[in-house]
């Protein structure tokens, strides 16, 4: 069985920023795996050792930059990866799902997995959208925000566990092929050891622009355009402590008395 | 037609908040946009939610009888052939856990644009929605190409509607395609109950990320010990197995109402805020003034925990 995972570099804001038009400017930007497909890489890491998997390939949309983080997931067990990107994204600010997805099902149409993984949502944009529409263009079955997966190969079923609100979670069988968004929690995610991040060097990161999987940059045109960007107002009426950590100690003490929680 | 089609949510025989924020958000689109409100309730007991889902601004409410609980396979199916009938000019639908399950794959389908998780619309012909990026840290506006949308609204960001309205109430009939129901529900567990229920509390110390490490958590149970609080946390903690399920607060984890909520480096990432928010006071500390956190507390201080808790635990030993 062959696994795909998708993998997305995300950028965190610094606590100190500036918005410039509808970005910020990359001196307060770090970039990282996303936290949720950390997880999904996981989990097939973990379907290969278990001998359910026998290829783990992440794919990635986003430009050169982003190859130390898929260097990440290789080195924590992917076996190869993909990354696409196409010069005509460099001047947009979000891509949208539909794009993603077109994208996306480009490169299962090349790679023919049996099982896609995504993490739930990416950290920035925070769409939380493109695995289950992926599925939907591809005919793979899916389930969403799953926190537990027993994967019955030879039945061609996902035992899933779907994560809902206030602590319930409901249980699922899911027909193969399909494609499951991740939710933290499922796994524990290794930390890339040395020989890892050795081995990772010798693995294929595959460049693929749009044309070389069949898309026309025209066909791709986001149809959501960001307009503005802003700090929210706040509208905190918060008192701040000010003072040394002794001082502000001391007034937090205070008021948890006050409030008659603490002696 | 500028028509919307509003998706209600109900879990185990219950409808849940989110069918009443849609019909509010609902609402607001088709006036901005001239046209009428439908709701749609698929599965469960589509009578008796009828009934309850009769509110004021509800043009009318279509019912689909199938099975009893949520199954992507067939909500999809039947927003297909609702919104092939109707053609509302907006699909709204809630940005649940179970909206994460259907929605993108209806959009798709549909061949519409997405915009997920709304805070905020307006409608004069053209669409632009607000939504937050970068965990809240930042505020955006979208401009949507197109005629017809699909969108996800944020739970809690529009307010539950009231009054009884007097909707038609119409029974749509639609053959479910069994063959492409390829997923099958086979029950429900609770999680997480253990030693304490944080949501019977009445002060919690409430632990995030900020903690950085395992081996910091004992400065918080001094904390904890000292001032006879109660200790719960953000999901990180929990994901990384340092406290226990029954623990995080949240979205899907817990939802509690203490007099004091301490939240020690935690952003206030709205999954957490979900949890919490119906505390009587709420205090932050975060080293990061801009932490959304501090958008919601009564009391705040700036700084770093490490030097601020062992201070604190000072005040009370
Ligand atoms: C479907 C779904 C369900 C979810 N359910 C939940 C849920 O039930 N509960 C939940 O909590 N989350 C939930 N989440 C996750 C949520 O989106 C956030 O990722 C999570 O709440 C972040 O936790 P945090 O605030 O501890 O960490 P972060 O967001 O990483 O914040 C850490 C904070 O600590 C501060 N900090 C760092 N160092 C220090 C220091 N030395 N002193 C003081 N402050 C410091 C930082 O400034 C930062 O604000 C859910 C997500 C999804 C997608």
């Amino acid at each position: 069985m062959k696994v795909l995972v998708t993998v997305k570099e995300v950028a965190e804001l610094a606590d100190d920023f500036e918005v410039e038009g509808t970005e910020v400017d990359d001196r307060y930007l770090e970039y990282d795996l996303n936290e949720w497909d950390d997880y999904a890489v996981e989990e097939g890491v973990q379907l290969n050792e278990a001998g359910v998997a026998d290829e783990v390939v992440t794919v990635t949309i986003g430009p050169e930059r982003a190859e130390e983080t898929i260097r990440m997931a290789l080195a924590k067990g992917a076996d190869r990866s993909i990354r696409v990107w196409d010069e005509s994204f460099e001047d947009v600010d979000l891509l949208d799902t539909e794009t993603k997805v077109q994208i996306l099902s480009a490169v299962v149409a090349e790679e023919e997995p049996d099982l896609v993984l995504t993490g739930v949502q990416a950290g920035d944009d925070a769409f939380g959208a493109t695995g289950v529409a992926l599925a939907d263009d591809i005919d793979f079955e899916w389930a969403a925000v799953v926190n537990d997966l027993d994967m019955d190969a030879d039945a061609g079923v996902a035992h899933v566990h779907r994560e809902l609100e206030g602590g319930v979670e409901e249980l699922t069988d899911v027909e193969l092929p399909a494609v499951l968004t991740i939710q933290t929690g499922i796994n524990e995610p290794r930390y890339a050891s040395l020989r890892g991040i050795r081995q990772a060097q010798s693995k294929e990161i595959a460049p693929k622009t749009l044309t070389d999987l069949g898309l026309d940059a025209d066909a791709v045109q986001s149809d959501l355009t960001l307009t503005n960007m802003y700090e929210p107002e706040s509208e905190s009426d918060a008192e701040i402590f000010e003072g040394s950590a002794d001082e502000t100690a001391g007034k937090l003490a205070e008021v948890l008395r006050e409030k008659g929680v603490a002696e | 037609m500028s028509d919307v089609l509003a998706i209600t949510e109900h879990r185990r025989g219950e409808l849940r908040d989110e069918s009443f924020e849609v019909i509010s958000a609902g609402r607001e689109l088709a006036d901005d946009a001239g046209g009428d409100l439908h709701l749609a309730v698929i599965s469960g007991d589509v009578d008796s939610f009828a009934d309850s889902l009769n509110r004021e601004g509800v043009d009318t409410i279509h019912t689909v009888e199938n099975g009893e609980e949520f199954n992507h396979d067939v909500y999809v199916q039947a927003i297909e052939a609702l919104y092939n009938d109707l053609a509302p000019a907006f699909v709204l639908m809630p940005n649940s856990v179970n909206g994460l399950d259907y929605a993108p794959a209806v959009a798709n389908r549909l061949d519409l644009p997405l915009v997920t998780d709304a805070i905020g619309f307006e409608y004069d012909g053209t669409l632009t929605a607000t939504r937050e990026m970068y965990g809240s840290k930042v505020e955006t506006t979208v401009e949507v190409e197109g005629d017809q949308f699909a969108i996800t609204t944020r739970g809690a960001e529009w307010p539950t509607a009231e009054g009884v309205g007097d909707a038609e109430v119409s029974a749509f009939d639609f053959d479910v395609d069994e063959a492409a129901v390829r997923s099958t529900v086979t029950g429900f567990e609770e999680v997480g109950s253990g030693d304490v229920d944080i949501s019977e509390a009445e002060f919690i110390v409430s632990i995030g990320r900020g903690i950085e490490e395992e081996d910091n958590l004992p400065l918080i149970e001094d904390l904890v010990e000292a001032t006879g609080a109660t200790l719960a946390s953000s999901r990180p903690i929990v994901d990384n197995g340092w406290l226990p399920k029954n623990r995080q607060v949240g979205q899907s984890g817990a939802q509690v109402t203490p007099q004091v909520y301490l939240a020690i480096g935690i952003s206030g990432a709205v999954q957490h805020v979900a949890g919490m928010k119906g505390a009587d006071t709420i205090i932050a500390i975060n080293t990061d003034p801009n932490a959304p956190i501090f958008d919601i507390a009564d009391y705040g201080i700036v700084g770093d925990l490490f030097e601020v808790v062992p201070e604190l635990t000072e005040q009370f030993s």
